[in-house]
């Protein structure tokens, strides 16, 4: 139980701080500190994640960051796949997830080093604020027009 | 007209396949999918970063809560832990907003990153 809280009080700490996913941190400190299975410590990672996406949305949400309608229609979109998904994890063996679970981790490395590379680039923004001022991250320029490529 | 109607079309063929590949990865591995849904709304719909994130936590909301139903289904889902890990972490979350005001955050990053890694070896040599 208290090996439970301290996961999800350290988990929460960094995906406040980096803005990284619970599931990638609470996964494997399911399996290493309370010593899951990798088809279980998926599964109740998935149950964790729900509170702090609700918490983050409404204070994103605050901000006025959230478009509801594409999130709305992203949510309702996914179900398939994660049904898909889900399926497919139990049908896979513990061992194979967690290979490939040790690549995703080693994707989001990537993603969080490239980011805090570009962030450092642009100014020195690091520590921004959830506000609604814009981002000085990459790309916003080029991305100002949606669709380019329709 | 027509090409306002098409472009809008082709919005909702993207999210619909950003959704899919989120569902997909966010149910094959147990996270939310926002490593997925994040880049691709800012690639394919012009998103800044800042609305990638706070849209893809709310879409997470669905996507974490019907994969773990379905997971429950399996008899996968430890609702204990899962409230163990899941109410503190909202603190955390919290905590952790505040502490980025205050920190090199780059460093963080970074730091975490080696973690990660580290923690990928260790995951497969188990």
């Amino acid at each position: 139980m208290t090996g439970a809280i301290l996961i999800g009080l350290a988990g929460g700490v960094i995906a406040g701080l980096l803005g990284v996913g619970g599931g990638v941190l609470f996964v494997p400190g399911l399996v290493f500190f309370l010593g899951l299975d990798q088809h279980h410590a998926e599964a109740t990672s998935l149950l964790a994640i729900v509170p702090v996406a609700i918490a983050g949305t409404l204070r994103h949400d605050s901000y006025g960051n959230v478009r509801r309608d594409d999130a709305l229609l992203l949510g309702l979109l996914s179900l398939a796949g994660a049904a898909s998904g889900v399926a497919l994890a139990n049908v896979l063996s513990g061992q194979i997830l967690r290979d490939g679970f040790a690549a995703l981790m080693v994707l989001v490395a990537f993603q969080l080093v490239r980011r805090s590379l570009a962030v450092d680039e642009h100014g020195g923004a690091a520590g921004r604020e959830p506000a609604p001022a814009p981002a000085a991250a990459g790309g916003d320029t080029a991305n100002a027009s949606p669709s380019p490529r329709e | 007209m027509q090409a306002v109607a098409e472009s809008r079309a082709g919005r909702t063929r993207r999210l619909a396949l950003i959704g899919t590949l989120a569902g997909l990865f966010s149910g094959l591995f147990g996270v939310g999918g926002g490593s997925v849904i994040v880049p691709l709304l800012i690639l394919w719909l012009g998103y800044e970063e800042r609305t990638a994130t706070a849209t893809s936590l709310a879409a997470i909301i669905f996507v974490a809560a019907f994969a773990a139903a379905t997971q429950g289904l399996y008899g996968n889902v430890d609702v204990r832990d899962a409230a163990a890990v899941g109410v503190p972490a909202v603190a955390g979350v919290l905590g952790g907003a505040w502490l980025a005001q205050r920190l090199p955050r780059r460093a963080i990053a970074l730091l975490f990153a080696v973690v990660l890694l580290a923690s990928a070896v260790e995951l497969v040599l188990r």
